[in-house]
C-alpha cells in the first residue's frame, strides 16, 4: 500500500486559513489503512483546523467527506464541493493530482505520501518499494536493495555496515540480510553476480501506463 | 616513477592521504603533502571525506601533481551519477592524474549538507566497470574515446567486517572489476589481518593495509563504537591507557602492527585523520622507505 503521514498541523493550516469554506476530504483505501486519511482522521484534523485557524484570527469552515479512492475518477466523481471554495485531501499524492484536476478550485494536500510499504505491525509500515520500473527482487532474495538500502546501492554492502546495522544506524543493511536470506536457501552463490546499473530511463520513458495502448513488445 | 611502478615492483609500497581544503587556500595542504616528500608513493585526495563538502578532488590532484606528488583521486558515486564520474576521470586523467580509487561514498546524511539528494546512480563496483571500459577505450554506453586513458585502478575493503562474508563477496567482485590494488579500512589486530592476507592473496591484487594511528585509548574506544569495521584490540587499548605518552604509544602500536604485517602484505596506507605530523614519526618507527622516489622530484 501507499504509506501517508499527515503533515504539521501549522503546515497544513497556513494552506487554508485564507479561505472561507474547505471541504477536507479522506480517502478510504490506504490513507485510511494508515490511520492518516479515515473518516476518524478526517474528523480529528476538522477539529484541529477549527482551533488553529481560530488562533489565526480567521473563521473558516470545513466540512468533512469521504471518498472510496481519491485516484480513480469514478470516485471523485461523487464528490460534492460546490459549496466549497477549496479542497484539502487527506489522501496520497496521486489523490491529490486526481482531485486538483477534476475539481475548479484550489485542492491541498494534508498528508506526504512517504513510500508504498508494507505493514510490520499496529500502525507501523516499512518501505518495501521505490517504484524503479525494474524489478531486481529476484536477484536479492526478495529484499529490495533500491529501496531497503539508504544508499539505493546494488552489489553488496557499503563500507558503513556495522554489525549488520545500516552506517545511518537506523535500519538492518539490507545487503547483509540479502546475504543471509541467500545463505538460508543455500544460494549465497547468487551474490557473487555482479548486478548492472540500473536502467534509470525505464522510469522517465513511462510518465504512464495505458494496457490499451498499443507498445512495442519489451 | 609512478604509484603503478611501485605496485609493480616487489618493494613494500607506501601510500598516505591528503584532504582538501574547505574553500580556496591549498596552503594547508600542501604544507600535509610536503611532509611526505620523497616519504611515500602516492597520496591519495579524498572526495568530499565523510560527506563534508571540499574543495574538488580534481583541482586539488592538480595542485598536488604541480608541486611534484603523484595524487591519487578517490571517486566516490554520492555525489555525481555516471556521466559525471566519467568525465571527471577523463578530465583528471587528461591533467595526468591516472591513480583512481573507486569508491561508493558515505551517506549525505551523515556530513554536512545532510539535505541534499545523495546519487549513487552507480557504486563501488559498477564504477570499476565503467573504469574498465574507459581504460579499453569506449564510455559505459558502448561510444568510442578520443584519447584513452591508462589507468592504476585501485578499491578498498574492509577486512574486520561483521558479519564478514558478505564483505569478502563484494571484494571479489570489485576483483573481477578489474581492482589491481586494495587500500584496506584501518586494521590493527595482526593476526586477524594474516589470516585475510591468506585468503586475499588468491586473487592477484596488491593489498595496502589500513593504518590510522591512535593518540589515545579513547580515540581507540571512540573508533570501535563509532567507526564501522574498525576493531581495536582490548590489549592496544590498554597499552595507550597507561602510556605517560599515549601519542608515543600510538605510533608504536602502528609501527609494530606494520612490522608483524609487512612480510604477508604489500604495502601500508597510513590514514593521518586530522594529524598529518605525526605521519612521519609512524615512517620513522617502522622504519618504512617509498618503493619509489615519486615525490623527490618537482
Amino acid at each position: 500500500m501507499i504509506v501517508v503521514r499527515q503533515k504539521p498541523i501549522d503546515e497544513i493550516t497556513s494552506m487554508v486559513t485564507h479561505h472561507r469554506r474547505v471541504l477536507l476530504v479522506g480517502c478510504n483505501t490506504c490513507a485510511a489503512v494508515a490511520l492518516a486519511g479515515g473518516e476518524k482522521e478526517v474528523a480529528t484534523l476538522a477539529e484541529l483546523l477549527r482551533l488553529s485557524t481560530s488562533r489565526r484570527g480567521s473563521s473558516v469552515d470545513f466540512g468533512e467527506c469521504m471518498l472510496q479512492r481519491q485516484c480513480e475518477p469514478e470516485f471523485v466523481e461523487e464528490l460534492e464541493s460546490e459549496e466549497y471554495d477549496a479542497v484539502l485531501s487527506l489522501g496520497c499524492g496521486a489523490g491529490v493530482a486526481l482531485l486538483a484536476e477534476s475539481v475548479p478550485k484550489p485542492v491541498y494536500p494534508a498528508l506526504d505520501t512517504l513510500f508504498i510499504g508494507a505493514a510490520k505491525g499496529l500502525a507501523s509500515w516499512q518501505a518495501e518499494c521505490s517504484a524503479c520500473g525494474s524489478c531486481v527482487l529476484g536477484r536479492t532474495a526478495g529484499i529490495c536493495p533500491v529501496t531497503r538500502c539508504a544508499k539505493g546501492i546494488l552489489n553488496g554492502p557499503c563500507g558503513g555496515v556495522s554489525d549488520g546495522t545500516c552506517e545511518l544506524g537506523d535500519r538492518p543493511c539490507a545487503w547483509v540480510e540479502i546475504y543471509e536470506r541467500l545463505e538460508s536457501f543455500g544460494l549465497e552463490q547468487e551474490y557473487g553476480t555482479t548486478l548492472e546499473p540500473k536502467d534509470n530511463s525505464v522510469r522517465i520513458r513511462t510518465p504512464k501506463w495505458d494496457i490499451n495502448a498499443e507498445e512495442e513488445p519489451r | 616513477m609512478s604509484l603503478r611502478e611501485a605496485l609493480d615492483s616487489k618493494r613494500f609500497v607506501i601510500t598516505s592521504e591528503v584532504g582538501p581544503p574547505k574553500g580556496t587556500d591549498v596552503t594547508e595542504m600542501l604544507e600535509s603533502a610536503e611532509l611526505l616528500r620523497g616519504r611515500v608513493d602516492a597520496l591519495n585526495v579524498t572526495d568530499n571525506q565523510a560527506a563534508v563538502m571540499r574543495m574538488s578532488t580534481i583541482a586539488a590532484c592538480i595542485h598536488l601533481k604541480n608541486a611534484g606528488h603523484d595524487p591519487v583521486l578517490q571517486v566516490t558515486c554520492r555525489d555525481r551519477n555516471r556521466i559525471a564520474l566519467q568525465s571527471d576521470i577523463l578530465g583528471a586523467a587528461s591533467f595526468g592524474i591516472t591513480n583512481v580509487l573507486a569508491l561508493t561514498g558515505d551517506h549525505v546524511v551523515v556530513g554536512d549538507h545532510p539535505e541534499a539528494k545523495g546519487v549513487f546512480d552507480l557504486e563501488s563496483v559498477q564504477l570499476l566497470d565503467v573504469i574498465a571500459a574507459l581504460t579499453s577505450g569506449t564510455d559505459a554506453a558502448g561510444n568510442e574515446l578520443h584519447g584513452v586513458p591508462d589507468l592504476t585502478v585501485g578499491a578498498v575493503v574492509t577486512p574486520d567486517a561483521k558479519p564478514l562474508a558478505p564483505q569478502l563477496a563484494k571484494f571479489e567482485k570489485k576483483v573481477r572489476a578489474g581492482a589491481t590494488y586494495f587500500q584496506t579500512q584501518a586494521v590493527y589486530d595482526a593476526e586477524s589481518f594474516r589470516g585475510f592476507m591468506e585468503y586475499a592473496r588468491g586473487f592477484g591484487v596488491k593489498v595496502l593495509a589500513g593504518i590510522v594511528v591512535l593518540r589515545s585509548a579513547g580515540m581507540a574506544r571512540f573508533m570501535n563504537k563509532n567507526i564501522p569495521g574498525i576493531e581495536v584490540p582490548g590489549s592496544v587499548i590498554s597499552q595507550l591507557d597507561g602510556a605517560e605518552d599515549p601519542v608515543t604509544a600510538g605510533i608504536q602500536v602502528a609501527a609494530r602492527f606494520v612490522n608483524d604485517v609487512r612480510d604477508s602484505c604489500d604495502g601500508v596506507h597510513i590514514m593521518a585523520v586530522g594529524a598529518e605530523k605525526l605521519v612521519p614519526r609512524v615512517l620513522d618507527a617502522a622504519d618504512l622507505r617509498p618503493a619509489t622516489a615519486t615525490t623527490e622530484a618537482v
